[in-house]
C-alpha cells in the first residue's frame, strides 16, 4: 500500500511543473504590455526601460520562467508589481476570505439542494414536485451579478438590513462578518443549490426505485426511515462528489460575486490583478489554485484506497 | 422584585445608548472609491485614484485652488530667479510628519531627491528638469534646474511635491507604502487590500482646525451600481466618479447632493497620422481627412446622448473654462456637406474605412456609436473595434489602429495636456505627427514664465495642430461626486481630488 501511496505523491511532480508551465504560457499569451500598464499615465520610456529590467520582462521567456520558478521552488511567489507586496502575503490574506465565503455557500447549497431534492423525489409528479423543479430552474438560469445587485437593492437600500458591501473578519465581529457575507454566500449558493437539487432527486428516485428500499418496506419501517436512513444515504454519494467539486471551483474565487459585493477574496484579486497584468499575482494565485485543486484529488485518491482493498494492490 | 430588574435593565439600557453616543461623537467619513489604489508610496505610485488618497495622507510643497492657481501648502513660497535656472522655495515653519520627526528644507531635499533617485521612481520624468537640490537654511530650499522649466511648480503640486518623513523612507525603504509617513491632515492606520484603507486625524497637522473628522475610510468599490447603493443606505459618505446615466437617480433624492465640476481631462479621436503602415491609409492619408472627420461630428449632440449635457463639448486640450482656452478656436458645429467636400478635395473614395479602436466599456462605446453614425453620413466607414484597455495601450504603441478613442486624465499646466503628446517622438505620441514648428513651440511655451507668452506660443501651436494634427478632442468629462446632504462645506476641484479640509459632516 505503501508504495501505491509513493507512487502517487510521485505523479504529483511532473503535474504540478506542467500546470506551471502552462500558467506561465498562457499569462505571457495576454496581449498588452505590462511594463506599459505599469508605467502609468506618462508612460515615461526610461520607466519603462526600468520596469522591464527590475522584473526581468526584458529576458527571453523561458528565462522569465527560470527567474519564476526558482523562486516559487525557494517558497517566494513573487511581488506584485502594482502593489509591491509579496504575493505569498496577498494570497494568505485573501484565501481565509474566500474559503469562509465558499463554506457559507455550500452550507447553503447544500441544506436547499439535498432537502428540496428529497422533498421532490418523494413527492415525485405533484404539484411540490413542479414548484420546486420551477424554482431550481430559475435558481439555475439567474445571472450571478442581476441577483446580487437585486438583492443589494432590497436589503440594503430599501430595507437597509444588511450592508451593501465590504467583508469584515469573523475574527474581528462575527456579527458582521455574517452580515457582509450572508448576501454574497446566497448568491453563489443559490445557484449550485439548483444543481444539487436536480441531483439529489433524480438519485433519490433511483434509490426509491431499488430492491433494497422494497425490502426495508416490506420489513414495515416507517416511511421517513425508508427515505432518510436507507434510500438517502446511498443516493447523497453522487451528490457529494458533486458538492467537493463545485467547493473546488468556490476556492479558486467568485470572480462576478466578489467584484459586486466587493468582497476581497481570490476572485477580485485576480481580476485586479489581469486588468493591470500583475504576472506575479496572476501566477501566485493560480499556482496556489491549481495545486490546491491537485493535493485534494490525491487526498480523494488516498481516500479510496484506504477505503476500498482491492485498489491497495493496483 | 421586578421593579429592581426593570431598573437593572433600563440602567444597561442607558449605558448601552450612551456608550453608542460616545462612539458616534467619532466622526467617521467614508469614501467610495471607484478602483482600489496601487501602492501608497508618493515615488512609487502611479494611478489616478491613489492620489485621492494621497489628498488627505501627503501634503504637497504646493497646491492648486478652484480656479487652477498655485497655492502654497507645505512651502510659503517660491522665487525663480531671472535666468529661471534657480527656484529658491521657503517652507512653512513648525511643520512636523506623523512620526513627530521636523518637516524642514532636509527633509524636502531628501524627498526631491528620492523621487529623482529611487530604482521604480515613477517622478524622475516630472523632475527631470531639476539638477541639484540644496538645502540653504532649515526653512529654505534652492533647486538648480537644467533649464528653465515653467510646469515645474505645477509639477509640485501633485505627487512629485509631496514630502515624506525621511526616517520612515530609510527604516521601510521601498516598503515604504505600506504604512506612508508624511505630513498630511490624517496619518495612516490600516489598509486591507481591495477592502479598505483607514486614516485618523493626524494631531499634529499644521492646519488642524480646519479638519472636522476623526477618521477616513477609503472603500475601493468598483461596480458603480454597488457605489451608489452603499451611499443611497447610508454606509458612504461620498462616493467619486459616478457614471453621468446615474446623475437624474442622484438629483432626485433628498438626501443626496451632486458636485459636478468640469475636469482637467480630454476625451478624443487619437489619428494614426505616421505610426507605421495604418498610418499612411485612411486619417493619415492627408489632413483634409482629418478635417472633414472633425466637421462630420456633433460634439454637443455626443454630450446630449450619452452624457445628459452634463460634460463640456471641446476642441482643444484644455476645456473652454481653462484660462489657457484658445478662444480664438472656437468649439464648431457639424457640417456634413464641408466634411464631404473635404473628403472629394483629398482625392479620397468614399465610403473611407476606418479601423476604430475603442477601449471596452459602456461609455466608450456608446461615444464610439455615436461617432460612427455621424462620420457615416459624411462617407467614412468607422469599423469599431473594442479593446480591453491595456491591450489598446500596446496596440496604439505599436501603430497597429487608424483611430483611437482615448481619454487623459489632465495636468494642471497645460503643458501635461499637450507635449508628450504632440511633440516629435514623445511616448504618448501614438500618432506618429511630427512637425518641428509645433516642436519649437510646445518647447518654447515650456521655458516661459509668464501666463500671457505662453498662452501666445499655445495659439501658434494650437493653430497647426488644428490644421493638421493628430487628435480630434471631442469633450471634457466632468468630476461627478455624489455625497450626503449631511456633508457641509466640500469643495470640489478640477483635478477631481477630494480634499476634506475645511468640509464637515453635520
Amino acid at each position: 500500500m505503501l508504495s501505491v501511496i509513493l507512487k502517487r505523491v510521485l505523479q504529483l511532480v511532473p503535474t504540478v511543473f506542467f500546470v506551471s508551465v502552462i500558467i506561465f504560457s498562457l499569462q505571457h499569451l495576454l496581449p498588452g504590455d505590462p511594463a506599459l500598464i505599469m508605467a502609468g499615465e506618462d508612460k515615461d520610456p526610461a520607466v519603462i526601460a526600468q520596469i522591464r529590467a527590475q522584473y526581468h520582462l526584458d529576458q527571453p521567456l523561458p528565462l522569465q520562467y527560470l527567474y519564476w520558478i526558482k523562486g516559487v521552488l525557494h517558497g517566494d511567489l513573487g511581488e506584485s508589481m502594482r502593489l509591491k507586496a509579496p504575493v505569498l502575503e496577498l494570497v494568505a490574506t485573501k484565501l481565509p476570505v474566500t474559503l469562509q465565503l465558499a463554506c457559507m455557500a455550500m452550507l447553503i447549497a447544500l441544506t436547499l439542494g439535498v432537502s428540496f431534492g428529497v422533498l421532490c423525489a418523494v413527492y415525485k409528479g405533484r404539484l411540490l414536485d413542479s414548484i420546486v423543479n420551477v424554482v431550481g430552474l430559475v435558481g439555475i438560469s439567474t445571472p450571478n451579478f442581476w441577483l446580487g445587485i437585486m438583492l443589494i437593492f432590497l436589503f440594503s437600500v430599501h430595507l437597509g438590513w444588511l450592508p451593501a458591501s465590504g467583508y469584515v473578519s469573523p475574527f474581528e465581529d462575527l456579527g458582521q462578518s455574517l452580515k457582509t457575507t450572508i448576501m454574497p454566500a446566497f448568491v453563489l449558493g443559490n445557484a449550485i443549490a439548483g444543481v444539487l437539487m436536480r441531483h439529489t432527486r433524480g438519485a433519490m428516485l433511483q434509490a426509491l426505485a431499488s430492491d433494497y428500499v422494497r425490502t426495508a418496506r416490506a420489513k414495515g419501517l416507517y416511511e421517513h426511515v425508508v427515505v432518510i436512513k436507507h434510500a438517502m444515504r446511498n443516493a447523497l454519494t453522487p451528490v457529494i462528489t458533486l458538492g467537493a467539486l463545485e467547493f473546488g471551483t468556490l476556492l479558486s474565487g467568485a470572480v462576478l460575486t466578489e467584484q459586486i459585493f466587493t468582497i476581497p477574496g481570490f476572485g477580485k484579486l485576480i481580476v485586479d490583478a489581469v486588468f493591470n497584468r500583475d504576472y506575479a499575482v496572476v501566477q501566485g494565485v493560480v499556482l496556489v489554485t491549481a495545486t490546491t485543486y491537485i493535493l485534494l484529488n490525491l487526498l480523494a485518491d488516498l481516500g479510496y484506497i484506504l477505503v476500498n482493498p482491492r485498489l491497495r494492490d493496483e | 422584585m421586578r421593579l429592581k430588574s426593570s431598573l437593572k435593565w433600563l440602567a444597561l439600557a442607558g449605558g448601552f445608548a450612551l456608550s453608542l453616543g460616545m462612539a458616534s461623537a467619532q466622526t467617521s467619513m467614508r469614501i467610495g472609491l471607484a478602483e482600489d489604489p496601487d501602492v501608497l508610496d508618493p515615488s512609487l505610485a502611479r494611478s489616478y485614484v491613489g492620489r485621492i488618497v494621497f489628498a488627505s495622507l501627503c501634503d504637497k510643497l504646493f497646491d492648486i485652488d478652484a480656479k487652477l492657481n498655485i497655492v502654497p501648502q507645505l512651502a510659503l513660497s517660491s522665487e525663480t530667479s531671472a535666468d529661471g535656472k534657480e527656484v529658491v522655495i521657503k517652507l512653512r515653519p513648525n511643520v512636523k510628519f506623523h512620526d513627530g520627526e521636523p518637516m524642514d528644507a532636509e527633509a524636502v531635499r531628501f524627498s526631491l531627491d528620492r523621487h529623482l533617485n529611487m530604482a521604480g521612481s515613477f517622478r524622475k520624468p516630472e523632475l527631470g528638469s531639476v539638477a541639484e537640490i540644496t538645502v540653504v537654511d532649515p526653512l529654505t530650499v534652492k533647486l538648480a534646474l537644467k533649464a528653465l522649466f515653467s510646469p515645474l511648480i505645477a509639477q509640485l503640486t501633485d505627487r512629485a511635491g509631496m514630502i515624506v518623513s525621511p526616517k520612515a523612507a530609510k527604516e521601510l525603504g521601498d516598503k515604504f507604502g505600506q504604512k506612508p509617513v508624511c505630513a498630511g491632515p490624517f496619518k495612516f492606520v490600516e489598509r486591507v487590500q481591495q477592502d479598505r484603507i483607514v486614516l485618523e486625524k493626524f494631531a499634529d497637522y499644521w492646519n488642524k482646525d480646519k479638519i472636522n473628522f476623526d477618521r477616513v475610510v477609503f472603500l475601493p468599490i468598483a461596480d458603480s451600481t454597488v457605489r451608489l447603493a452603499n451611499l443611497r443606505s447610508g454606509q458612504l459618505d461620498l462616493i467619486e466618479r459616478l457614471p453621468a446615466t446615474d446623475i437624474k437617480d442622484v438629483k432626485a433624492n433628498a438626501k443626496l447632493k451632486l458636485t459636478a465640476v468640469p475636469s482637467l481631462a480630454y476625451s478624443g479621436i487619437t489619428m494614426n497620422i505616421a505610426n507605421k503602415e495604418a498610418g499612411k491609409t485612411g486619417l493619415g492619408l492627408d489632413p483634409r481627412v482629418r478635417q472633414a472627420l472633425n466637421w462630420a461630428i456633433d460634439r454637443e449632440a455626443i454630450n446630449q446622448v450619452a452624457f445628459n449635457g452634463e460634460f463640456t463639448p471641446g476642441n482643444q486640450w484644455i476645456n473652454p473654462s481653462n484660462p489657457y482656452y484658445q478662444k480664438s478656436f472656437p468649439v464648431t458645429g457639424r457640417d456634413v456637406k464641408k466634411a464631404q467636400d473635404l473628403l472629394k478635395a483629398a482625392g479620397v473614395k468614399t465610403p473611407l474605412t476606418i479601423d476604430f479602436m475603442v477601449p471596452n466599456n459602456p461609455e466608450a462605446r456608446q461615444v464610439a456609436e455615436i461617432v460612427q453614425s455621424m462620420a457615416a453620413e459624411a462617407g467614412f466607414d468607422m469599423k469599431i473595434r473594442l479593446t480591453e484597455f491595456a491591450t489598446s495601450l500596446t496596440q496604439a504603441e505599436q501603430g497597429n489602429y487608424q483611430a483611437y478613442l482615448l481619454n487623459w486624465s489632465g495636468r494642471t499646466d497645460p503643458d501635461g495636456n499637450a507635449y508628450s503628446f504632440h511633440a516629435c517622438g514623445q511616448p504618448l505620441n501614438y500618432t506618429g505627427y511630427c512637425n518641428k514648428d509645433v516642436d519649437a513651440l510646445l518647447g518654447e511655451a515650456r521655458q516661459k514664465g509668464s501666463f500671457d507668452e505662453r498662452k501666445a506660443i499655445y495659439e501658434k501651436a494650437t493653430k497647426i495642430l488644428q490644421e493638421e494634427g493628430g487628435v480630434l478632442y471631442l469633450y471634457h468629462v466632468s468630476i461627478l461626486m455624489a455625497h450626503t446632504d449631511r456633508l457641509d462645506g466640500y469643495v470640489q476641484l478640477p483635478d477631481g481630488l477630494i480634499r476634506l479640509t475645511g468640509a464637515r459632516l453635520k
